[in-house]
């Protein structure tokens, strides 16, 4: 009979714990589950997350994978600590790569030094400015922006499917859903030989760098960060509600416009039908598996883009269904959040040696 | 007299402190006993081992001569302890009777009666059909005893319960609670108002760090020499000139009309006020009267609407629509009631708390902050302050309520404003630190600063301010000179007869 006793001091041990804990508790789960498919886990979990890097190829897909949910995770992490709930990332991703997309579409044939960092900005500016939608809603009629970021995430996803079977269609391209392949210079360029690796992912690390520094030793961050523990408190020091709302939101869905601009000009190179395979979704676990802090986030998305890559490999080597990897997606943010509680909270007998020699227990 | 309730070699250990160390106590059947301590001394603990709330490290609990181990505060309920907590735990939203149906069996037609009987019995006047959000705080705690005594309880815990109670209130209480001990049940009353518990206790436990200091009878000792028990030393006495300066207003209130988007809340009615440098400025009045709604109104938290009227000038400077940030730009610093959540983020250690408000003193640059001049601003705050804490990286919320009011006022201090406005700036303090605070304000005051303190205790008031006014349903009296007025008055206008003479008697 143990209870719950709140901590002093946030524990950073268990910080760290608690994400290690919620991977062990996932692979045991994963374990369970490819015993019940018939396979053996053990060869299941070798293709899983030992295959990917046996090959410059496999090493090349994890870094491939890392720098989309990176660049979201850690605009969202912003967000998630003001409390400001942006789940439609992948909707503000697929803006910023329409919109870049677009530019690209318009200037094919362009060999501009300057394409590319326009289609960055641009898109950039399309995934914030499809966030700003939620925040204006949130801050002038108080509707939730869980809903709105959502489901404007499915009229991206409706306009992307109208612009690739029309406005944007390739013309020589016997009607499939698809643009016209971007030019050269509308590319991000190819950083490891051999692998489909490109620039984008110094992107992803500049943002990172800057993600810390903001949440960690800037004043708005501080600002930010109190507004979503205790808007009391952010009321009473003078800090704006609303501008914690729309700062939340601009930041998440700005780096998520940026992710959609890294994946229309890096391994795509078109507008098509499918863009992300669920980046902006996958990123709001990998934010959290993080602890909301920009180090934490790096290893959550190495991790969570080797389950992309290690699905794949796992689904060709050893035969398991491709939905493992969202299954192991989802269990692990069930486990995480059912261990955080331990980062506030820590486990106590419910009395001393005296009291337990009298055989009591506690419910209290 | 035979014992109700015995506790022995009762301990109680958290990671940073030993709140309870090996203490014995003993209740009498029909006993009134006070618990007396500063704060941090282990009252609400020992209150919540015996409430079953939380279990001791070490010791012995007998309950009626049966040694005993409360589980929980049902399993308490059901032996026959009841309490009456500083927060009352009612739905606004449910009549008198219904609120208490949920702890009471019965049907709700044979409650009324049977809570209209006890009310009568107590001379309580309490309608079981009254929504409890239409209720005052003094009437909710009478719904709180209601609901206790209707359990029929052996003995009766009440925390800190005159705080929430106009003077006249008090008077009530203490009949209610005499008439109960009468009737056989024990009460254990905790408080630090020494006058009260000389007034109304058969015995006193004195506790200090933890430890029983002694149990006497307070009616054969006198408020210091309990003060002396409780505190190991004399309390130093606030000394207090009155104000000579007529210095310049630095917050003006004109006739300020304001309704409140909660429902619940409480206008404000053509508000006018005056605080000048060098002075100390009061307002007494019973809690829920619209202070809170005054005090935001001040702040820049809310801000008046178009529908509402008036001016509020801080500094010279018009500020209807200023926001707090910028109002704290004119050297504003404001101690509000709220501790956690408000004052201070309790997930956040001190050292973050102290960068909430003092920012913009050096604390950041070009927006980077300064974690070095952040940690040893907040290390002098503790230490100036005296705050018991684990150093600057201690979570706000894991400080005590007193230690962590301390800190907070210390950081507005330190602030060096022109115009500090305080709500309940000792609440919960002990009367040790609660008097070194008063003591600072009246210093301030001499050095010039303008002062606006809300206080639901009158004694505070009387000793600190240089001009009270009285709120009641979100009207302001005139000032009254405080050296010109007592208690009597003060208490009169307290239930809204704000033309009330002054009566002879001790003038304060």
């Amino acid at each position: 009979m143990w209870h719950l006793v709140p901590r002093t001091q946030s524990s950073l041990r268990a910080q760290i714990l608690v994400p290690i804990a919620a991977i062990i508790l996932t692979l045991l789960c994963g374990a369970v589950m490819f015993t019940l498919l018939g396979k053996a886990p053990g060869e299941a979990f070798y293709a899983f997350f030992i295959s990917p890097f046996t090959t410059r190829y496999g090493i090349g897909e994890v870094l491939l994978k890392t720098g989309p949910l990176l660049l979201i995770a850690q605009g969202l992490a912003i967000g998630f600590r003001a409390r400001v709930w942006n789940i439609g990332a992948e909707g503000q991703l697929l803006m910023g790569a329409i919109v870049a997309g677009a530019i690209a579409i318009k200037f094919e044939l362009s060999d501009s030094v300057w394409l590319l960092p326009s289609m960055i900005v641009a898109g950039t500016l399309a995934g914030a400015g499809w966030a700003a939608i939620a925040a204006w809603l949130r801050t002038s009629f108080n509707a939730n922006e869980i809903l709105v970021t959502f489901m404007l995430s499915s009229v991206a996803l409706q306009l992307l499917y109208y612009l690739v079977t029309g406005p944007l269609r390739d013309p020589m391209g016997m009607s499939f859903p698809q643009s016209v392949l971007f030019g050269d210079a509308a590319l991000f360029s190819p950083l490891l030989e051999g692998t489909r690796v490109n620039t984008s992912l110094w992107l992803a690390l500049a943002v990172t760098v800057l993600a810390w520094v903001f949440v960690q030793r800037s004043m708005p961050g501080f600002k930010l960060l109190v507004s979503g523990l205790a808007p009391g408190a952010a009321g009473y020091a003078g800090f704006a509600e609303g501008r914690a709302v729309w700062v939340g939101l601009l930041i998440g869905g700005a780096a998520a416009g940026m992710a959609g601009v890294a994946e229309v000009a890096g391994p795509l190179g078109l507008l098509q039908r499918n863009i992300s395979p669920g980046y902006g979704f996958a990123a709001i676990i990998v934010a959290f598996l993080g602890g909301l802090h920009p180090i934490g986030i790096v290893f959550a998305a190495l991790f969570m883009a080797l389950i992309y890559v290690g699905g794949d490999m796992a689904m060709v080597s050893v035969g398991i269904p491709n939905a493992s990897t969202t299954l192991f997606q989802g269990m692990m943010l069930v486990f995480y959040l059912a261990c955080y509680v331990f980062v506030n909270y820590r486990l106590q007998r419910p009395a001393g040696k005296v009291a337990a020699s009298h055989g009591i227990s506690a419910d209290a | 007299m035979s014992e109700l309730l015995s506790l022995r070699g009762i301990s109680k250990i958290y990671p940073a402190v030993v709140a309870n160390d090996a203490v014995d106590l003993n209740i009498g059947e029909g006993e009134i006993h006070a618990i007396l301590g500063e704060n941090g001394a282990g009252k609400s603990t020992l209150m919540k081992l015996i409430y079953g709330v939380i279990q001791p490290d070490a010791g012995e609990i007998f309950w009626r001569g049966v040694h005993t181990q409360v589980k929980s505060p049902a399993h308490a309920r059901s032996l026959g302890i009841g309490m009456v907590f500083q927060h009352f735990s009612l739905f606004e939203n449910l009549t008198v009777a219904e609120n208490i149906s949920l702890a009471v069996k019965g049907s709700l037609a044979n409650l009324s009666s049977r809570i209209e009987e006890v009310a009568d019995s107590f001379g309580l006047p309490l309608d079981p059909a009254t929504l409890v959000h239409s209720l005052s705080v003094g009437e909710r705690q009478r719904v709180e005893i209601v609901r206790c005594i209707l359990q029929e309880p052996r003995l009766l815990i009440m925390d800190e319960p005159t705080s929430v109670l106009p003077p006249q209130g008090v008077e009530l209480l203490f009949h209610v609670l005499r008439k109960l001990a009468a009737s056989g049940c024990s009460i254990l009353y905790i408080s630090h108002k020494l006058e009260e518990i000389r007034t109304l206790c058969d015995r006193a436990t004195v506790l200090r760090d933890g430890v029983v200091v002694g149990t006497v009878v307070p009616a054969d000792e006198s408020a210091p020499s309990l003060a002396r028990m409780m505190i190991g030393h004399d309390i130093p006495h606030v000394s207090h000139d009155t104000a000579t300066a007529n210095g310049k207003v630095m917050l003006e209130l004109n006739d300020v009309t304001y309704t409140p988007e909660d429902p619940y809340g409480t206008e404000i009615r053509s508000v006018s006020l005056q605080v000048r440098r060098g002075e100390i400025v009061g307002i007494a009045g019973v809690s829920g009267n619209g202070q809170n709604e005054l005090m935001r109104l001040i702040s820049g938290e809310t801000r008046l609407a178009k529908s509402d009227s008036g001016v509020i000038t801080m500094n010279n400077a018009q500020v209807n629509n200023w926001s707090p940030e910028r109002r704290r730009q004119l050297d504003f610093a404001f101690v509000p009631e709220e501790r956690l959540g408000r004052g201070a983020v309790p997930d956040l250690s001190l050292g973050f708390n102290t960068l909430l408000t003092a920012h913009r003193q050096g604390l950041s640059r070009f927006g980077f902050i300064r974690f070095d001049e952040m940690k040893s601003r907040t290390d002098k705050c503790i230490n100036d302050s005296d705050v018991r804490c684990g150093g600057d990286a201690a979570r706000a919320g894991s400080l005590s309520g007193g230690n962590l009011q301390k800190f907070i006022v210390g950081r507005e201090i330190a602030l060096a404003p022109d115009l500090l406005v305080l709500s309940q700036p000792t609440w919960g303090v002990d009367v040790g630190a609660a008097s070194a605070i008063r003591q600072t304000l009246v210093e301030l005051r001499d050095q010039g600063m303008a002062i606006l303190v809300v206080s639901e205790e009158l004694e505070e008031l009387f000793e600190i301010t240089d001009r009270l006014v009285v709120i009641f349903e979100g009207r302001l009296s005139a000032p009254l000179a405080t050296h010109n007025t007592n208690v009597e008055q003060v208490g009169q206008y307290m239930t809204g007869q704000f033309d009330a003479p002054l009566r002879s008697g001790a003038v304060a």
